[in-house]
């Protein structure tokens, strides 16, 4: 359909409508189809930071989130090529700060870690790990901010000033160097409340913005991320749901097994 | 109290505008030493902003300082041209004279020592800057000799053994700097001030004047080579109450100066180039965006700019015509990322200098959502010569697809070092025999973010089509470290990405971590292909074009001189990682734990070595 | 020729043997591994040395020690395919925390009086531990890929039954361990 108001977008061979004005990300959101993301969220304005929204349109490389949709768009996604970029960017990420899933509240909810999952991470990247040695913001009563794990998503920036209309969040700093800041010497200095939207599960995508005493809230098996590919919900067009429902694990068996290749003196046989 | 009255009056000056966020800074700086946090507080108060988004402008730009600087403040150069130059002889002379490191004040509170990306004088490297002033050709001698005089309370201008030629010795700028300019062309360096072009132009109409422009195929000088008419044509064909003009003179490419000939030698020419452009654009208002690094200039620019309003050559009724334009100069603060068009804008309105998301382009929506030109200085200073000569004698210069003359920045392993102004087209060989180069073993042509090239490559053409160029030309001989050349230009673009995005930011920290690697006898052949892999991530998917150029010098220095790094590369077939040092690690648990170890120290451990207790 | 068993070999370095325990949660599949393979060099059998080479290595937790960079070298040396188990092997897990908490010029020394001289930890002697038969501390935590090549990892903390299962099955058959989505898990 190409009208006035409507464009037709090809994406990986799929056919979808667009309307004029969305991007492509909004218009394959709408279309069920998901194009993997950590800086953009539902409700703020699109800021192309991450690049993991990276798609091919008509063979040049944009990021999904920011670019408007356009006439004759062919659109590569789940290409080997993109995934590469993707899954590069991601283990990034997890190298340029303190990324320790094990002693992190937000596991199991962590959009960095969901995305690693669903993009097949198992295996080392070949990048060597910074360890930043950055301050620990605990001098809110209510919030705690661990910028070790900050991934400069932006988000709690964007929620503060325009969702909030605060501004308790700005970065500072440029280059490798640079973070978010609070707008005061402490984030206790702030007019930030844990009532704001900034502060709340769905804005921080990793264990950054801490939400003090509400720590651990779902018992492992039942975290968002446990059971459930972060994505689904555009895919399905389905809220997430948060049913415990156990993992489904392949059994093998070993009559199936090959006898293992090896002789006694190690040489293959 | 003081203090806070000081910034009161600053910010009131400047209409308490967040817009002139840039201006104000510069100023409590000028007075205060530093913009320290309670200043921040205090501005984003008068400003009506918040203290963490100052703190964001003071935090991203080099020669914004949160912390109390000396009352001198020393720059020194440390791009490869002056490494290769002496710039260590000079640092160390910092640093014994001083008993300071980079980035440290005196106790005294005399001086202060930093060290900069590129100044822009490559020509005359060794170079740096001295309370703002350049000082060039820089030795050991005469670095102690100005600190001393420093010390004594005499100015840089007083040591300075003489001043420069042409404009540089004029009243207002009074710089030790030479031109060098080695070869005047046709186009640029040849032609009279007189002003033709803009009479010719106001003869026109707008869009008369954009089809003249169009017809002489005029393209960008910055590098990308986008025809400049064309996106005079967008911003024109967008309807706005106004539109906005800018001239880029923020050439911060490490290796190119020729901005800072026209700015010292055509700023005449220059001012009436952006005035022919915005009476194309009809645009009322224009920015002159200079980098920080040639701040020296500004008094100078600010007289032109008063003469030729005096002239009636700018302001209201230009040359007794309807059209008003005038000029403000807007001063950088140290970012290279600046000379992204987008970027350059953001500073313009007192933010970050990070580029924006395009779409919309700035011909569209630019400097305050106004449909906006960005130009380079030597594409405005093109055009009035375009506009006094003709379209047609423009297109004779050149090859079919880069008309004109180009400017280059040559330095480096040569003779000549300076501003040669050759038609499109000339052959890199040529540049290098007219500069007396011997020896040459490597090229980077287009600074940081362009291409290495070898011998192989001498005979390509500097133009559009095949080798692009905003002008940068270094000159490597074969005493010179390719490596080391590559791992500068890494260092370069690490200190000056933005960090907006996750693979330049990261990426060329990364990138650059594998060349240390290579350097220093650890490199395994894998290595080259995450260069390569890392590179095409960081090249594909960066928001702006530092990314997407800044793997060139890795991509181009392993196609064209593999030997280099394979002479460092091998394998390690114990399985063992090279970078893993267990002496090293056990160094300051041995002092501690005062012992040595049962494992790794040879004396201790004979054949078996564990359990053999003392 | 007769085929032989697969020998695997395992140890535990900065870790806490919650790997090791996480491999008895294959259950009764432990039963069909003995079919196929055997323990040389582990703490499960308690040998100690290795008594001939090994087709795999698995490596539970960091290099916090000389003597956990002396084993991981021994198990670099003498297995065909090694391979890093759970988040302290492969990213240095919860030690590697002390490597973010050291901001001094004498970070380790800062390490050190922390853990036991200046923290609220019992410790009432305040002597930081130095008998002669302690493996000397390094400078940080390093992950095994940063001592030695690793050809393979097993995320999670620890990796489940089900994960080392299936990871252990791919090794011993000469495929690449790739996981399937429900079993990578960093935690």
């Amino acid at each position: 359909m190409s009208d006035k108001d409507h464009l037709t977008l090809n994406i990986d061979g799929q056919k979808i409508t667009a309307k004029r004005g969305q991007t492509l990300m909004q218009a394959c959101d709408a279309a069920g189809v998901y194009i993997p993301r950590l800086c953009d969220s539902e409700g703020l304005e699109p800021q192309g930071s991450c690049r993991v929204c990276s798609v091919k349109l008509n063979g040049r490389v944009v990021a999904a989130c920011t670019q408007p949709v356009v006439a004759n768009a062919h659109i590569e996604s789940e290409t080997e090529e993109i995934n590469r970029y993707r899954k590069d960017l991601v283990s990034m990420l997890f190298h340029e700060g303190n990324h320790l899933c094990p002693i992190c509240e937000a596991s199991g909810r962590c959009e960095l870690q969901a995305m690693a999952y669903r993009l097949g991470i198992s295996q080392a990247a070949p990048h060597p790990y910074l360890e930043p040695v950055r301050p620990v913001d605990a001098s809110h009563p209510d919030i705690a901010l661990d910028n070790n794990r900050c991934i400069l998503c932006g988000r709690c920036i964007r929620a503060s000033r325009d969702v909030d209309g605060k501004h308790v969040f700005e970065y500072i700093g440029r280059g490798i160097h640079k973070r978010i800041g609070v707008n005061a010497d402490c984030l206790a200095e702030t007019d930030a409340s844990i009532d704001d939207h900034a502060m709340s599960l769905e804005v921080c995508p990793v264990g950054c913005i801490i939400r003090k005493r509400e720590g651990f809230f779902a018992p492992v098996g039942e975290r968002l991320y446990d059971t459930e590919v972060i994505g689904r919900d555009i895919e399905t067009q389905q809220p997430h749901h948060h049913s415990l429902h156990k993992i489904e694990v392949k059994q093998i068996d070993p009559a199936d097994f090959p006898p293992f290749n090896k002789d006694d003196n190690g040489d293959t046989v | 109290m003081e203090h806070q009255k000081v910034i009161q009056q600053i910010c009131a000056d400047l209409g308490n505008d967040p817009k002139r966020m840039m201006d104000i800074l510069w100023t409590v700086q000028d007075r205060l030493g530093c913009i320290a946090p309670a200043s921040m507080g205090l501005i984003a108060d008068l400003t009506h902003t918040q203290r963490v988004v100052v703190e964001g402008v003071v935090s991203f730009y080099a020669f914004f300082h949160q912390e109390v600087q000396g009352q001198n403040v020393i720059y020194l150069c440390e791009d490869i041209i002056d490494q290769h130059a002496g710039f260590n002889a000079l640092k160390e002379t910092v640093e014994s004279c001083l008993g300071i490191q980079p980035g440290q004040m005196t106790k005294d509170g005399l001086f202060s020592f930093y060290l900069a990306p590129s100044i822009g004088m490559c020509d005359q490297a060794p170079a740096a800057l001295i309370n703002q002033t350049p000082v060039t050709k820089l030795t050991p001698t005469l670095l102690k000799r100005i600190i001393n005089n420093l010390r004594k309370g005499k100015p840089v201008a007083a040591t300075i053994p003489k001043l420069g030629d042409g404009n540089n010795s004029h009243p207002l700028i009074q710089s030790m700097v030479q031109n060098n300019v080695r070869k005047q062309g046709e186009v640029l360096l040849s032609g009279h001030q007189n002003d033709e072009g803009l009479s010719k132009a106001l003869s026109l109409s707008p869009a008369e004047v954009i089809d003249y422009v169009l017809k002489a195929d005029l393209k960008g000088r910055g590098g990308a080579g986008y025809r400049s008419a064309e996106k005079w044509k967008i911003a024109a064909d967008t309807p706005a109450k106004s539109r906005f003009l800018i001239c880029n003179a923020d050439e911060g490419e490490p290796g190119t100066f020729k901005d800072r000939l026209l700015l010292t030698e055509r700023a005449h020419q220059l001012i009436e180039g952006m005035t022919i452009a915005a009476y194309a654009i009809e645009a009322t208002q224009g920015i002159l965006y200079l980098r920080a690094e040639y701040r020296y200039l500004q008094p100078y620019l600010e007289s032109v700019l008063s003469e030729r309003r005096q002239k009636a050559l700018l302001g209201e009724n230009i040359s007794d015509t309807d059209f008003d334009f005038d000029i403000r100069i807007q001063l950088g603060a140290g970012a290279y990322i600046c000379g992204e068009e987008s970027a350059l804008i953001s500073s313009c309105e007192g933010k970050r200098g990070e580029p924006t998301t395009k779409p919309p382009f700035p011909a569209v929506y630019g400097y305050l959502g106004l449909p906006t030109i960005v130009n380079n200085v030597e594409t405005f200073c093109n055009l009035p010569p375009i506009l006094a000569k003709g379209s047609d004698w423009f297109r004779s210069i050149g090859t079919e697809k880069s008309k004109g003359t180009k400017l280059l920045s040559v330095c480096g392993d040569c003779d000549r070092p300076g501003i040669y102004e050759l038609p499109m087209g000339i052959k890199l060989s040529e540049v290098l025999s007219s500069c007396g180069a011997l020896n040459t073993e490597a090229v980077q042509v287009g600074g940081a973010s362009g291409v290495l090239i070898g011998r192989s490559d001498f005979d390509r053409q500097l133009c559009f089509e095949d080798l692009p160029t905003a002008g940068a030309i270094m000159i490597f001989n074969s005493q010179r470290n390719i490596l080391k050349i590559v791992n500068y230009f890494m260092h370069f673009f690490i200190e000056e990405s933005c960090g907006y995005c996750t693979p330049c930011r990261v990426g060329n920290v990364f990138l650059k971590e594998r060349l240390d690697k290579i350097m220093n006898g650890l490199g395994e052949p894998a290595d080259l292909e995450y260069l390569r892999n890392l590179s095409a991530t960081v090249r594909e998917t960066s928001r702006c074009g530092l990314g997407h150029t800044s793997p060139n010098p890795i991509l181009s220095s392993m196609e064209n001189f593999p030997l280099v790094y394979a002479a460092l590369l091998k394998e390690h077939p114990s399985g063992e990682q090279a970078g893993f040092n267990i002496q090293k690690a056990l160094d300051e648990s041995r002092i501690i734990a005062k012992r040595r170890s049962l494992i790794y120290d040879p004396d201790f451990s004979s054949g078996e070595g564990r359990g053999n207790q003392e | 020729m007769s085929k032989r068993k697969v020998r695997i070999a395992t140890t535990s370095l900065a870790g806490c043997f919650g790997c090791h325990m996480s491999l008895l949660d294959i259950d009764e599949r432990i039963v069909d591994l003995m079919a196929i393979a055997e323990f040389d060099r582990s703490p499960l059998n308690d040998k100690k040395t290795f008594t001939r080479r090994c087709d795999i290595g698995l490596v539970e937790g960091g290099c916090c020690n000389e003597d956990n960079v002396h084993v991981l070298k021994e198990f670099r040396k003498n297995c065909d395919v090694l391979v890093a188990v759970g988040q302290c092997a492969i990213m240095g897990g919860l030690p590697v925390m002390r490597n973010a908490i050291m901001h001094s010029e004498d970070p380790l020394r800062e390490c050190l009086d922390e853990a036991y001289t200046t923290s609220k930890v019992l410790n009432p002697s305040k002597q930081i531990p130095n008998d002669p038969a302690l493996p000397l501390i390094l400078d940080k935590v390093y992950t095994c890929a940063q001592v030695v090549k690793i050809d393979y990892q097993i995320p999670g903390c620890p990796p489940s039954g089900d994960t080392l299962w299936a990871a252990l099955t791919a090794l011993i058959k000469n495929e690449e361990p790739t996981l399937d989505y429900a079993l990578i898990k960093f935690d």
